[in-house]
């Protein structure tokens, strides 16, 4: 495969890169340090990224931590996804208002402001891969979602730095970004500065970067970029274990013993399904005025871990708690596939760091793997 | 619209063994207020009105516990008067903090407080509503929030079902996009098993939740006290933790009674 010619640019070009996408109107979102993580919110500026900042992360645990370097890029994924942005939290479908000629229903509009998201890594930009299909694909896309995702600017990061609990590597998803940005970014130390080797992914991307203060790559620069992304592959902190067979795995075990022991720990709180990129169910709540003249209707991030989510006249399907976790754990794993031809989980980890009692997805699966005596055969 | 303006539903707001906190957030409702006053006859608020007026009444709003022989025969006659009766708050959905006399001597309690406590009548439980009465909706929280009283009185106005959502309190905390307190600073923090309707207001501002709406359905409180202890808390400061505004209510009080001395 032919390297491809990357550009080079120093910190201020980062500088410029942001510059340039607030000078085109757009809202630049990216990681910054916020309550004692690194979360994605807006940054008008360099100093607003995580410089010098890192993450370490384990089952139930996150903390902020100094490196020892001034890396701009130096962490793995946080408490945050895209798809806060993209797929909003709350966002009102459309009201009604009741007036003497009667009701009137008023959708909408959807949102103006184009985003530009900075520091996407190659397990989110599967992630946003799979919400576009979910979302966008079928008789009815979401008209929200496709306004912001057609107009957003994605600067993706090559992993540098894999966390604790990442495994995008056996995933298949990373740790570098192989399509689906505008501009991708691999942070680089060389001669005691931060250098950014830059693969321009879109027509968009080679447009911006026109207008930065950039230079061609050394063959040296571009080894140590392919280096540094294949560093992390080695460094994943976790591994889906023969991720391939786990659709198949899951399929044959729904009745396996280790659902119920999961379903002792698991508080069911649905943090797991916030936090994953992925996931996209919500609900639908309709807000009346006291005088019944106007109403709302807001759509809200949902889990498959409420009560609420699975009742239906009489009580809920999956009242257990053993039932909504093996739900939750073979539709990402199994039977997205059937419904979307591919994972659901792109094995960024977030699920496993922030459970607040650590449960971990990978070990669920190498569980219930050790105790199949179909994937015992195979390793023989 | 013609036929409720014909006749307003009236309105009765009674209290019980509580701190008057929930019934304010009525008034708290300021600029939804006269609205309410508008569509409903507020009939019995002697909190907030002189003229009381007599029943029946068509919506009952109740605060408070039941702690004394006097009350336990009060709330039947609020219940006889009420065509629905809604309890408000942790006192009366739970038993409130006054619930602490349920896993002590009341006489104790009443001695170390009273200098003539032979002068008391009082039960030797504080107990929900529900215990006494059958209530049509309970509304929790230490205190309630004001826009799900409203949402309850809008409801009951439509004759629908409140939207009041059942979830965990880390389902709002999510939404809202803070940090997880517990994951990233180890703050004990009962949002995972608590019922939400805050709108996690706790964790927002870097605190642990309080748990004052109380245990979510199927509260695994056992999986969530054995994270504290992990974290470090203390066993005697897991017990605490769970006895607060709603220590009697199911899963928080099985919990600290299995972290008692």
């Amino acid at each position: 495969m032919a390297t491809r010619q990357h550009s080079i640019l120093t910190i201020d070009g980062v500088a410029a890169l942001l510059d340039a996408l607030r000078r085109r109107g757009y809202r630049v979102i990216g990681p910054t340090v916020r309550d004692q993580a690194i979360v994605y919110d807006d940054i008008t500026s360099l100093a607003d990224l995580p410089r010098g900042w890192t993450d370490e992360q384990g089952a139930g645990r996150y903390r902020l931590a100094r490196r020892d370097d001034d890396a701009v890029f130096g962490f793995a994924v946080g408490p945050h996804s895209w798809k806060k942005f993209l797929h909003s939290p709350a966002q009102r479908l459309w009201r009604t208002e009741r007036s003497a000629d009667g009701v009137r229903i008023i959708a909408e509009p959807v949102s103006a402001k184009p985003l530009a998201f900075v520091g996407v890594r190659s397990c989110e930009l599967h992630a946003i891969a799979i919400q576009d299909r979910v979302l966008l694909e079928g008789a009815y896309p979401d008209q929200h979602y496709r306004a912001r995702r057609e107009a957003a600017f994605l600067v993706a990061v090559n992993c540098t730095e894999p966390g604790g609990t990442c495994f995008c590597a056996s995933m298949n998803t990373g740790p570098k970004a192989l399509g689906g940005y505008d501009l991708a970014l691999t942070e680089i130390a060389a001669e005691g500065e931060r250098r950014f080797a830059v693969d321009v992914g879109s027509a968009a991307g080679s447009g911006l970067l026109a207008e930065l203060p950039h230079r061609a790559a050394t063959p040296g620069e571009t080894a140590a970029a392919e280096a540094a992304i294949a560093g992390a592959t080695g460094r994943m902190g976790r591994a889906m274990p023969d991720a391939d067979e786990v659709p198949a795995l899951l399929r044959r075990n729904l009745d396996h013993p280790r659902w119920e022991e999961v379903a002792d720990r698991c508080l069911t709180c649905g943090n797991c399904t916030m936090v994953c990129p992925t996931c996209f169910c919500t609900t639908v709540e309709d807000v009346a005025s006291l005088d019944g003249s106007a109403s709302e209707h807001v759509q809200h991030w949902d889990s498959c871990f409420t009560m609420d989510f699975s009742y239906l006249h009489g009580g809920s399907v999956r009242a257990s708690p053993r039932s909504r976790y093996r739900q939750w754990m073979t539709h990402k794993l199994s039977t997205w596939w059937d419904q979307f031809g591919t994972s659901g989980c792109v094995g960024c980890g977030r699920c496993i760091s922030w459970c607040p009692v650590g449960i971990d997805i990978t070990e669920e699966v190498a569980a219930i793997r050790g105790s199949d005596s179909a994937a015992r055969g195979r390793e023989g | 619209m013609a036929a409720a303006s014909a006749r307003r539903p009236r309105l009765a707001v009674w209290k019980f063994a509580s701190c008057d906190g929930c019934q304010l957030s009525l008034l708290d409702c300021e600029d939804e207020l006269l609205m309410v006053a508008e569509r409903i006859e507020i009939a019995y608020f002697p909190e907030a009105a002189r003229r009381m007026l007599p029943g029946p009444y068509d919506l009952s709003l109740v605060e408070g516990s039941i702690t004394t022989p006097a009350d336990a025969e009060r709330i039947q006659r609020v219940r006889r008067q009420s065509r629905r009766l809604v309890t408000i708050g942790a006192c009366a959905t739970a038993g409130g903090i006054q619930a602490l006399r349920n896993f002590a001597d009341i006489r104790e309690y009443a001695a170390a407080v009273y200098p003539y406590p032979e002068y008391l009548e009082t039960l030797a439980t504080s107990t929900p509503i529900s215990a006494h009465v059958p209530v049509d909706f309970e509304l929790r929280g230490c205190p309630i929030d004001k826009g799900q009283l409203l949402e309850v009185i809008k409801a009951f106005l439509a004759d629908r079902k409140p939207a009041v959502p059942g979830h965990s309190v880390c389902i709002d905390c999510k939404r809202r996009g803070n940090v997880c307190v517990m994951v990233a600073s180890g703050t004990p923090c009962l949002g995972p098993v608590t019922h939400t309707g805050c709108g996690a207001i706790c964790p927002s501002y870097d605190r642990g939740c309080y748990g004052c709406f109380g245990p979510v359905a199927g509260a695994n409180t056992a999986a969530l006290a054995k994270e504290f202890a992990a974290l470090g808390v203390a066993r005697r400061d897991i017990a605490r933790l769970f006895q607060t505004f709603n220590a009697a209510a199911g899963a928080f009080r099985d919990e600290a009674e299995r972290h008692g001395d």
